[in-house]
């Protein structure tokens, strides 16, 4: 399984034909105390970069980009009641949804971890 | 071209500026932002914990970026009461009033705060409007009246049901810190040091705000989170608080196209100016507190956990009927809570009405203000 980044601060892990996202560590610590977090409907159709999540802060509300194109085939149920997940266990527990991949070669303009570490640190 | 190098205390500054306390609020592990401005602290442990502990124990806030004014001079009363809808005849010395500062039009330019000291009015402007304000009071208040923009003194707000048993045992003065009941202020000594100290704030609770020098405002912040009671409290907690206090923001709540009465401000409206008139837009106010407006500023309750931001439409079923000003989670009822304008005959409590926020429908009632009981001392 590898686990990719992107610039919008989401993450993918991909298994298979299956990729799992969302939001980075570092995204949560910026948003702050997540209150709601909207999750596509299982089954929808996403095309790489749409809008397919909203994660409410007590701030503001932050869209999630879905970071390659495919079907949804499942959304993290937990967080409707527990949206704090996201905040708690951003990389791993608080994951958002999972997209069955239409096409694995949009994976090659994502970064790895130290790519994404470096842009951070550059923010 | 000028020689002096001495900043023009009326002017705007050109970056962002910092507060007295900056490096005190970085140690304290905040995150900084700009507001105003300035840079600000917007969190330091997290947004709801903040809230929830003013809400139950003490909250230290920093408002040095507001702006803080003081005007003396020969008949000061009268030239103020021409530009806000005050009575000053009832302000006596210690005394603290909320009013507005009015356009030609009756449009709010600022909300403020307007004390009697000693010898003049201190008055408490927003920090995003201060400079305006400066050039408007400069502009319409007549030469005998001095304006001394303050900017010395940090402003600090210590809020929450034990403000008060956390600021007492550092206080000593002419009279004692319990004098002061809600909106009363005076001169006294904390930590030994010189500051005006007034029993008011903006998250519903009971507390203080304290004008200090800048030099003292470190380890008068240290004396005060000393107490476990206390602890530093940041921007985003301000605002979640406020709006659960149903106080309105300047900017976002009010504006210059916003009037007193469609705001629901009336009672900064003195009894006297409105049988008086005589502030600017005194005629059109007038009518509005006779003949009603069209559309007010209500509370809205919303389902579910989406919170409806500023711009948000609200319908009346298929009728748009206004719009969201502010909007939010709010920490203490666990549901998003917002402020809007709506035409009046949808501004009842109970109303159901929907709101049209990034493409959802959340559906809303509309609740009195305060979302959440003012605990004031009075």
């Amino acid at each position: 399984m590898s686990r990719f980044y992107t610039k919008d601060h989401e993450w993918i892990d991909v298994d298979g034909d299956t990729g799992t996202v969302g939001i980075t560590d570092y995204a949560q610590s910026q948003l702050g105390d997540i209150t709601f977090v909207e999750l596509p409907a299982a089954g929808q159709a996403v095309s790489k970069g749409d809008g397919v999540s909203v994660v409410d802060s007590v701030k503001a509300a932050s869209d999630v980009y879905t970071p390659v194109s495919g079907k949804v085939a499942e959304v993290n149920g937990a967080l409707e009641s527990e949206p704090e997940l996201v905040n708690a266990d951003a990389e791993n527990k608080g994951w958002l949804f999972k997209v069955t991949l239409a096409d694995s070669g949009e994976l090659g303009g994502l970064m790895d971890r130290a790519a994404y570490d470096a842009y951070v640190a550059e923010l | 071209m000028t020689d002096d190098l001495t900043p023009d205390p009326d002017a705007p500054p050109e970056g962002p500026l910092t507060l007295p306390l900056d490096a005190w609020h970085r140690e304290r592990g905040a995150r900084m932002v700009e507001f105003a401005g300035y840079m600000m602290p917007v969190q330091y442990e997290g947004i709801i914990a903040e809230h929830l502990w003013t809400r139950e124990s003490a909250g230290l806030f920093d408002v040095s970026h507001m702006g803080q004014l003081y005007l003396s001079g020969e008949g000061l009363d009268a030239a103020l009461e021409a530009l806000l809808p005050i009575d000053l005849s009832t302000l006596k010395v210690g005394q603290v009033r909320y009013s507005l500062l009015l356009g030609e039009d009756g449009g709010i330019l600022d909300d403020l705060m307007v004390s009697r000291w000693g010898s003049g009015l201190y008055l408490v402007v927003n920090g995003a409007t201060k400079w305006d304000d400066i050039g408007h009071l400069r502009e319409h208040l007549p030469d005998e009246i001095s304006l001394n923009h303050i900017e010395e003194p940090a402003l600090l707000a210590l809020q929450g049901p034990k403000a008060f048993a956390s600021l007492e045992p550092l206080v000593s003065g002419e009279w004692p810190l319990s004098a002061l009941t809600f909106m009363r202020g005076g001169p006294f000594k904390l930590c030994g040091v010189d500051a005006w100290i007034s029993r008011s704030g903006y998250t519903g609770e009971d507390g203080f705000e304290i004008s200090l020098p800048r030099e003292n405002a470190a380890e008068i912040a240290d004396a005060l989170c000393d107490n476990p009671a206390v602890k530093p409290i940041g921007l985003g907690a301000r605002d979640s608080l406020r709006l659960e206090a149903g106080l309105p923001l300047y900017g976002h709540d009010l504006n210059e196209d916003t009037d007193p009465v469609s705001a629901g401000l009336t009672f900064a409206i003195s009894k006297r100016r409105r049988t008086e008139g005589g502030f600017p837009g005194a005629e059109r106010i007038l009518k509005l507190l006779a003949d009603g407006t069209s559309a007010v500023r209500v509370g809205l309750a919303l389902e579910g956990r989406m919170a409806a931001r500023e711009g948000a439409a609200v319908f009346a079923g298929t009728r748009e009927v206004g719009r969201v000003t502010s909007g939010g989670f709010s920490p203490s009822l666990q549901h998003p809570i917002a402020m809007a304008y709506v035409d009046a005959g949808s501004a009842a409590p109970g109303t159901a009405l929907e709101l049209h926020n990034r493409g959802k429908r959340l559906a809303a009632t509309v609740v009195p203000l305060p979302f959440v009981p003012h605990r004031y001392h009075r």
